[in-house]
Formats: structure tokens, sequence, C-alpha cells
């Protein structure tokens, strides 16, 4: 693998996180991660949505005009955003019923238009496709940290299963959406403190 | 200029100009805050551990020793030397203890205390830098992390009460519409958060100190005004608790002399705080009659600590010698 490849596949998934780093798509990171199995479908759906926008985006990069680039835009990642929702809809209607509107909340996530923008129409198909991937991945790890904290200190659960004492009593707050704030944060300083990430402005 | 000086060679007198305050006082340093504020706390404690024996003590204990400990090790992690000897971390964990029930399980007031130096204090830099203030920053931390843990169950009836229920007095009043009788309401003898049934009690070290001047006394005149006031018209209009009973129930008269006064989290101005006390009275009798929680408090608080920069920035006094140009 070309080393400039490798880098738009290893930069998102810690270094350049789309949520710890640039602070992206945590509208959808503070609603679905009550649960482990919310937030793994919905980092599927995303990461899907993700990669192949990007990659259509990345082979109709000549033929889409710049006035109107947007517009396109919105309209692939839209389509896209029904598609996931129907075959959840088909095949996985109890998690579809939970995740409400924040899988149709895909068109608008910062990520997915953001890596449109700032990538997909730069760059060729197999590259897009690549970042689309690693960013989608990058999404996917924090939701998942941020689920497992919440659903383990708020419920002693995970996936479901008691992994803490029948006898624990639940944490109201890591259940509510300040305690998807607080976990966040941790997760910020710790991913910070250990890449040594340091905000300049 | 100075090169001139040198260059002429001739030495002006030097003129020291540095801005006020040119005089330091002694008498206003944190630590003897605080100082006093433990004293006037002892009332309530001799009142507390009258009534809830070793379930105040132990409240007390591990929300003390919980923000306590935080605050230590929040400042070694941040870099920072502790400043546990000024008190402030005792003191907001002694009132985070008092404001817990009785029979609240022992992990609420750990969490409480560390919330308390974590949340409240630590993350907006330390003491003096905390917007809201931190035992109720921690209190309202548990009380939604474990709503069961702080609900009617944990509030024990106190050993030397008559009353064999644990409802307190504003539970009472919101589920049955039962009236405490005003001699144990102000007294103390009723059920409720370890130090906030000794409405007298809180009274007494209250007023030590507005008068020793470690808490601004427009604060809490504005704060039980503003309840009387609107205690007054709630019972015009068939309310069947008086002003009174407003006044000595709950957790008003403690947290308005001894929460709503954080001097970090209230507004600097005399007419600010007024409004700051007012806002934080008609707060807790709104939440009080209209709401679903019995009691508000903390809310309360916390909501006008929220405001208080702006009414900082509403109540900025006109400086001795006239008017000054506004400001945009």
């Amino acid at each position: 693998m070309p080393s400039k490849l490798k880098r738009v596949a290893v930069d998102p998934l810690s270094e350049n996180n789309p949520i710890t780093i640039q602070v992206l798509g945590i509208c959808s990171a503070l609603a679905v991660t009550v649960k482990m199995d919310t937030a793994v479908v919905m980092s599927i759906c995303l990461t899907a949505v993700l990669a192949l926008s990007n990659l259509t985006i990345s082979l109709l990069r000549r033929a889409i005009p710049t006035r109107i680039r947007m517009i396109v835009e919105v309209s692939i990642i839209a389509t896209l955003v029904i598609l996931a929702d129907q075959l959840l809809r088909a095949f996985a209607y109890d998690i579809s019923r939970q995740l409400t509107v924040f899988v149709g909340l895909i068109i608008t996530n910062c990520i997915v238009m953001g890596r449109a923008e700032a990538f997909a129409l730069q760059n060729p198909p197999l590259p897009s496709l690549v970042d689309g991937l690693a960013n989608g991945l990058g999404y996917s790890g924090v939701l998942l940290a941020v689920a497992t904290m919440r659903e383990v200190l708020g419920s002693g659960t995970w996936f479901g299963w008691r992994v803490l004492p029948e006898a624990y009593p639940g944490n109201g707050l890591m259940l509510l959406a300040p305690g998807a704030f607080l976990a966040l944060g941790l997760i910020i300083w710790a991913q910070r403190t250990l890449s040594g990430h340091v905000e300049n402005d | 200029m100075a090169t001139d000086v040198e260059a002429n060679g001739a030495a002006e007198p030097v003129l020291e100009v540095a801005p006020g305050p040119h005089v330091a006082s002694g008498s206003l340093t944190t630590r003897r805050m605080m100082g006093d504020v433990l004293l006037a706390l002892l009332p309530l404690v001799v009142v507390a551990v009258a009534l809830f024996r070793q379930a105040a003590l132990l409240q007390m204990a591990i929300a003390a020793v919980a923000t306590v400990g935080g605050e230590a090790l929040f400042a070694r992690w941040r870099g920072r030397r502790a400043t546990l000897g000024d008190g402030s971390a005792l003191v907001t964990g002694l009132i985070l203890g008092l404001s817990l029930p009785p029979g609240a399980p022992w992990y609420v007031g750990a969490i409480g205390g560390l919330a308390a130096a974590g949340l409240g204090k630590a993350v907006f830099g330390g003491l003096g830098q905390n917007i809201f203030n931190p035992a109720m920053v921690g209190r309202a931390f548990v009380m939604i992390a474990f709503p069961a843990a702080l609900g009617a169950e944990a509030y024990l009836a106190p050993a030397a009460a008559a009353a064999t229920t644990g409802a307190t007095p504003l539970t009472a009043l919101q589920m049955t519409g039962e009236v405490a009788p005003l001699g144990p309401l102000w007294l103390g003898l009723t059920a409720g958060s370890v130090g906030e049934t000794g409405a007298l009690a809180a009274l007494a070290g209250g007023l030590y100190l507005c008068i020793r001047r470690t808490a601004a006394w427009q604060i809490p005149t504005g704060m039980l005004l503003a309840a009387a006031v609107i205690a007054g018209l709630v019972s015009l209009a068939g309310g069947s608790f008086t002003p009174a009973h407003h006044l000595g129930a709950g957790a008003l008269m403690f947290g308005a002399f001894f929460i709503a006064t954080d001097p970090v989290s209230s507004p600097l101005t005399p007419k600010g705080r007024f409004v700051f006390g007012a806002g934080t009275g008609a707060l807790v009798m709104l939440m009080r009659t209209l709401s679903g929680y019995p009691e508000g408090v903390m809310f309360a608080i916390l909501i006008m600590n929220a405001f208080t920069p702006l009414i900082n920035r509403a109540t900025i006094p006109t400086p001795v010698g006239g008017p000054v140009p506004r400001r945009a």
C-alpha cells in the first residue's frame, strides 16, 4: 500500500479523528449511545453511507458543476441514507425503531458532507473510498467507546448482558444526554493526552 | 522620556503608580471566610446530629472526605498545589453532606463529593473560577444519577420526632396536602435532608455570617423576601402553607444563608446580589408550587448561578465622581 493511501486510511482513526479532534457528528454520538446495539447499528450505517457517498462523489467529481455541487452531494447522500433506512426497517425493525430519526439525520451529519467536500471532490475513487471507510471507523470507534461507558455505568450491562453485579443501582445520569457529554469529554481528554494533540488557534 | 532623562544624567523623582487596592486587608482571606462558615454551620451540625445521630455524622464525613480527597487528587493531576489549607473544599463537602438525605447510601456522598470537586470546581480551573456552586453541582449530579437513592425512602424520620412518617413536610404537602405544625418545622423536628430541617439554627448561623460580612446580606434578604411574598400570594389563593411554613420548610433557610451566598458564584454588586437572591427565592417558590419536585432550592440556585454574569453586567455601579459613559 503506498504511503499516501496508508495515511488516508490511518489518520482518521486517531490523529485526525472526526469526533474527538474535529468534533463533528456530536449530535448522533450523544443520541444513539445509550445502548451498545443501537451504537453498533448506527456505526455500520454511517460507515457504509460515508464510504459509498465518498466513492460516488469521487467518481462524479469531474461531472459535478461546481456551483451546484452541494445540491448534488446532498442528493447522493440522501439517496444512500434512505437506502440504509429502508434496509434497517426491512431487516432490523426493532433497532430501527430505537434509532428513530437518527438514521435519517445522517444526511445532515457534518462528517459525511465534510468528507465529500474536503476529500472526495479532489481525489480519485480508491483513496476516497478508503477515506470514507477510515472516517467511518474513526467515528465508530468513538461511538462504541461512549456507548460502552454509558451502558456499563448506566445500566450495568453491555450488549444487554449483565456485566456488573445485580446489586449495582444503575446511574441515571449516564443514560441522559449529559452523561454522553461527560463520557465524550473524558474520551477526548484521554485521547489528546495520549496523542499529544494540542489545539492551536 | 526615559532615554532623555538618562541622557541628561538628571535623576527625576521616582513616582510609583500602581493600580489599587493599596492596603492589603488580612481580614477577608479565604481561610478566614471559610473558618467563619464552619463556625456558622455549627448550630446546624448540632441539630443534625441530635436529630439523625450517626446517619448525619456519616453523611457529613463521607461527603467531606470525598470532596477534600477529590480536590487534592484533581489538583495533583493538573499539576497544581492543592489548596486544602483554606478550607474551601471542607466547606463544600460539609454543605454537600448537610444537603443529602440521612438515609442515602454511602456512594451517594462519595460520588457527589468527587463530582463537586471535579465537575463543580476543577474543570473550571479551581477555586474562584467555577460558575456554579460546587456543592450543588455535586448534589445535582447524584440526584440525577441515583434518583431512587435520593427519593422519599432515603428521608428518615428524626430520632427525636413524634412523627413516624419519613416524608418531608414539603413532600407531605404535595402528596397529601398535610400541613406540618410550625414549631417542629422551625426547630427542625421533621424529616428532611441532614442539615436542612433546622430553620432556626440556619437563621442563627446565617445572621452571624451576615454580621461578619462573610455572606452578603442582600442575598438571603432578597431570597427570603421573594419567597415570603410569593408564599403569601399562594396562601391567599388557597394554598395551605402560610409564608411562615414556607420559610421554615425544606432547605430554604439553609440555602439562603449558606449556599446562595457562595461569593464565587453569586453577583458582585449589592444591587445584583439582591436581584440574585430575589430570583432564587422566586424560583424556589415556583418549583415548590408548580413543579413535580417538592423542593427546588438546589435547582433554583444553580439556575441563578448561570445568570450571575448577566446580573453583574446589568448592575454595574456608578463610581464616585459621576456617571461613566455607557459602553456598548
